[in-house]
């Protein structure tokens, strides 16, 4: 490359990236700055902001319920999702192309149209199962599908299912244990992916729980943020910080394993992305 | 191959003094190369000798640290490769893959501002040159490695460029479509008659094709010359085993000479100094006879293996210390299965010679 | 396993239980009826409440609902507001995308970008509501700034809960979006293109655009649809921020559900809930489309 345009292209990376980055860490910045704010003009920064949340009996159920439904759902996918897997891809692989495409359907579902055709349903629910916000997990489950099939479906990909099992079967294993001592371990990172964004997306999601009448993290944190705003932004500047410290544990995890960290790897593939985004935006 | 070339208008190429560092490594250490007209001159040797970037530096794709790049009496070396008028053919993955053969090869002619029915003219004429008009509406993805370089070619062919460059060309395909298409190449490049740069890391394809070349170690360039003269008569080590095969059989220097196993061998450089040396020894100066003569001496062996190459063979020989590759008809090596015990025979042609610490390995 | 010639042994080389194929099915039974009950059901519910009225007869009143004033208007808003965030989003993202891409492909910005990328798209909703008031609002941080340096209060109005302000908070989400599913084709263009063109006479203009831009205007076409896909499909983020709801779509969705309309016209909803899942396929459907001609070009 000729030295004026390497130049000119440094030139341009360089501008580029400072705007960019000023852009992106604004916003950071003023939340930090916000929670932290005295009550009156001149008043000094204080902590309140955050400690209050100790105090407000809403958001504490908020949280709780949201990490309840965060251990929860990514269980009932990997109870669900898996076993399904492995046995279309050992026993009913003419399926898989509809599996396939059935879990990339929530894509084409926004959030916000699919929760007018749950209200029925959860109505149903609540009388006949239980009121209790922890049936969100149903929904969530839909939700996650896309994201998930695509990470165990490369994991599973990556292991040669086929002959581990046949192997496992004919030393007289059951299906059981060629799931929980088999598959499973060798799967690890795929399910630790899976289950990561999993949380990621539960912690945030607003829009069904909202319109559900349900009271999670998010719903709290709106509800809280319409009288007081300094805990609300703490609030909202500790989940972010937690998701981005989840992404990031999740590219350790990933490239420990020496996988690089290309876009495909936090996004699998383009076309999973539209609904995703949609949903809990 | 020279006698044959046609003298037609090409352009001298001069490489005066070029130099280039990256990171603190040198790349390339003063290169001095003159380029006849329509010329074909090879740039050979391993990775990481200069060879690509001496190219890249003709191209312009880089700039010199020091130097200078001279066509036909201009120097080029301040100007960018898109003014240098420079015909280059990548290694692989060159062709715009969203665009046709033909439109390929044309794309030059546009950029020239060439009119669609002289474009359409000159390409075609082009692809017929390098055979392939049948495929003119064919994409990339379509087409083989060795059809793809061929468009590649032709491409760079159809702005008539002062002088044709090639990187590694036949690298990436397979054997027997090398063979065949570096035959092509230089069919073409006699018929256009364009001076022609071409480097490679196959001593084959370069002794095959290239009117002259020239051999590079390490940034500089060992030895230039043609074909026949850089294989028989290498004038350094690292060119002689580079270049074919070469045995490596312990010896002494004394008074001129090399004492390799009791066979007294002329040296090229017959001012070398006394003490022990290697002498370089190609397989095709060892001729083998079948001993039937108990008595063992240094000369005597016994047949390891035979690699058979075709017309020729490749007798492998275990003289106890040392294994000695000799090169004969197949006809001669069937005479001498394995366990054969055998005498050698070294033709007296001078040798080079190594003393331990000045020859590297090199792969 | 053929039958013919001998049903003695092809018989008892059947395993018991009948045919294999037989009692495999079941095992994909509880992920096919989960997903019925929870994807599927809810979606006829749509499609057929969509042409319900009141009294359970069938009609398309719903539909010609859709024509009244303040539905068009909320819709007209949506497309306003995706369609142009899904522009400005991927033009920035595709700039930033190009700047990253041209680094160290191993580097940490390269990695740092990324991984930022992952965790800004998916900032979504209230957090980024309260980030974006914390920032521009009345008494938001840069607000504070430029009225302290520039001596202009921007907040003297409600800027940020107009539409433009709304364009920019979707931006946030929209750019990084958009260098995630961008990159991929950048990194598909290969150096020896841009040297082929040099070495044939062309600049940098030349490269551009004869090469680079048609060989990428696929793919940046099709995440564009992507972004306005998702756009389209927000909700959380504006009904953060808008506390009087109907100005979009999806907020009007959520007034028919909570409020007492919802008797009288709960087909009205559904209707709106089609109609939007229609939009977004037709959309992924083209994005897929371009996405497959662009993998043929930048393997």
């Amino acid at each position: 490359m000729q030295r004026s345009r390497r130049r000119n292209l440094l030139i341009f990376r360089w501008v580029v990236l400072v705007v960019v980055g000023l852009f992106f860490i604004a916003p950071l910045v003023a939340m930090f700055e916000f929670s932290t704010r005295g009550n009156a003009i001149n008043a000094p920064r204080t902590l309140d902001g955050w400690t209050q949340v100790a105090q407000t009996p809403g958001l504490i159920k908020g949280i709780i319920v949201s990490l309840e439904l965060a251990v929860i759902t990514p269980l009932a996918m990997l109870v669900l999702l898996l076993p399904t897997m492995v046995w279309v891809r050992l026993r009913l692989p003419r399926l898989k192309r509809i599996v396939e495409f059935i879990c990339l359907l929530p894509l084409t579902v926004p959030a916000i149209a699919l929760v007018v055709g749950l209200k029925p349903i959860y109505v149903w629910i609540e009388i006949n199962i239980s009121p209790e916000t922890q049936v969100l997990a149903f929904a969530y489950l839909i939700l996650v599908l896309p994201y998930s099939y695509r990470t165990l479906d490369a994991g599973l990909g990556a292991i040669d299912l086929q002959t581990l099992s046949e192997a496992a079967r004919s030393l007289g294993a059951g299906w059981a244990t060629v799931m929980l001592r088999v598959v499973v371990p060798n799967m690890r990172s795929a399910i630790l992916n899976a289950s990561l964004l999993t949380v990621a997306l539960v912690l945030g999601e607003y829009t069904i729980a909202n319109l559900l009448n349900f009271q999670n993290l998010q719903v709290e944190v709106e509800y809280v943020s319409l009288t007081n705003s300094n805990t609300s932004t703490a609030v909202a500047l500790g989940s972010l910080v937690f998701a981005f410290a989840l992404l990031l544990l999740l590219s350790f995890v990933g490239r420990a394993r020496g996988h690089p960290t290309r876009a495909e790897e936090i996004l699998p593939s383009s076309a999973s992305s539209a609904g995703i985004w949609g949903q809990r935006v | 191959m020279s006698e044959n070339r046609p003298a037609r208008a090409g352009v001298e190429v001069r490489l005066e003094d070029l130099s280039r560092r990256y990171a603190g490594v040198t790349a390339l250490n003063g290169l001095n190369l003159t380029i006849a007209p329509g010329e074909l001159v090879a740039l050979l040797g391993p990775s990481g000798c200069g060879k690509t970037t001496a190219l890249r530096l003709v191209a312009g794709l880089e700039e010199a640290d020091g130097g200078r790049v001279v066509f036909g009496g201009n120097d080029v070396t301040g100007l960018p490769a898109n003014k240098r008028d420079v015909g280059m053919v990548f290694q692989a993955y060159s062709l715009f893959p969203h665009m046709t053969a033909l439109q390929n090869v044309e794309f030059g002619l546009q950029l020239r501002h060439k009119s669609p029915a002289e474009r359409r003219q000159r390409a075609g004429e082009v692809l017929e040159l390098v055979g392939l008009s049948a495929h003119s509406y064919k994409y990339a993805s379509q087409m083989s490695g060795g059809q793809q370089q061929r468009v590649a070619l032709a491409r760079a062919l159809a702005i008539q460029p002062t002088v044709l460059l090639l990187d590694e060309p036949l690298s990436a395909l397979d054997a027997k479509v090398r063979s065949r298409l570096r035959d092509e190449i230089r069919r073409v490049q006699l018929e256009v008659g364009i001076t022609t740069l071409f480097v490679t890391h196959d001593q084959e394809e370069a002794l095959a094709i290239a009117d002259r070349v020239g051999v590079m170690n390490k940034g500089r360039l060992e030895q230039l010359g043609p074909p026949t003269e850089i294989y028989s008569r290498p004038t350094t080590s690292f060119v002689a085993e580079f270049v074919g095969l070469t045995n490596r059989m312990a010896g002494m220097v004394k008074g001129g000479e090399v004492d390799v196993r009791g066979a007294r061998l002329p040296l090229v450089r017959a001012d070398s100094a006394d003490g022990p040396a290697i002498a370089l020894v190609r397989p095709e100066t060892v001729s083998l006879a079948p001993e039937t003569d108990a008595t063992p001496g240094p000369l005597v062996g016994s047949v390891i293996a035979t690699s058979f190459l075709g017309a020729t063979s490749r007798v492998t020989v275990d003289l106890g210390d040392e294994t000695v590759l000799a090169q004969m008809t197949t006809a001669d090596a069937s005479k001498l299965p394995p366990g054969t015990r055998v005498r050698l025979v070294l033709r007296p042609d001078a040798v080079l010679i190594a003393r331990d610490e000045s020859t590297a390995a090199e792969a | 396993m053929t039958a013919a010639g001998n049903p003695a042994l092809t018989a008892a080389a059947r395993p018991s239980g009948g045919r294999r194929l037989s009692l495999s099915w079941i095992g994909a039974v509880p992920f096919f009826a989960y997903v019925a009950l929870f994807l599927l059901l809810p979606t006829a519910i749509i499609v057929v409440g969509s042409f319900l009225a009141t009294d359970g007869s069938f009609t398309l009143a719903n539909f010609a609902d859709i024509n009244k004033p303040y539905i068009i208007k909320a819709f007209t808003n949506s497309l306003i507001v995706s369609s142009v965030s899904a522009i400005v989003g991927a033009v920035a993202g595709a700039v930033l995308a190009y700047a990253v891409v041209t680094g160290n492909p191993d580097g940490t910005l390269r990695r740092l970008v990324t991984s930022a990328s992952g965790v800004l798209a998916q900032f979504g909703g209230v957090a980024l509501a309260l980030a974006l008031i914390a920032t521009l609002g009345a008494e938001g941080f840069v607000t504070q700034l430029i009225q302290l340096v520039l001596h202009i209060n921007i907040a003297s109005g409600t800027w940020l809960f107009d539409p433009s302000g709304i364009i920019l908070v979707y931006l946030y989400f929209q750019i990084p979006l958009m260098v995630l599913v961008f990159l991929p084709a950048l990194d598909g263009l290969r150096p020896q293109w841009r040297e082929a063109t040099e070495s044939l006479g062309g600049n940098t203009w030349h490269y551009w655009r004869y090469v680079a831009g048609p060989l990428l205007a696929p793919s940046f076409l099709g995440c564009t649809l992507l972004l306005f896909a998702n756009a389209f499909s927000a909700y959380a983020t504006v009904a953060a921020l808008l506390t009087q709801g109907g100005v979009y779509i999806t907020l009007e969705i959520q007034n028919l559900l909570t409020s007492e309309t919802e008797q009288t016209q709960p087909g009205l909803a559904q209707a709106l809930a089609l109609t939007m899942i229609v939009i977004v396929v037709i959309v992924t459907v083209l994005y897929t489309v371009l996405q497959r001609r662009t993998s043929k070009w930048l393997r």
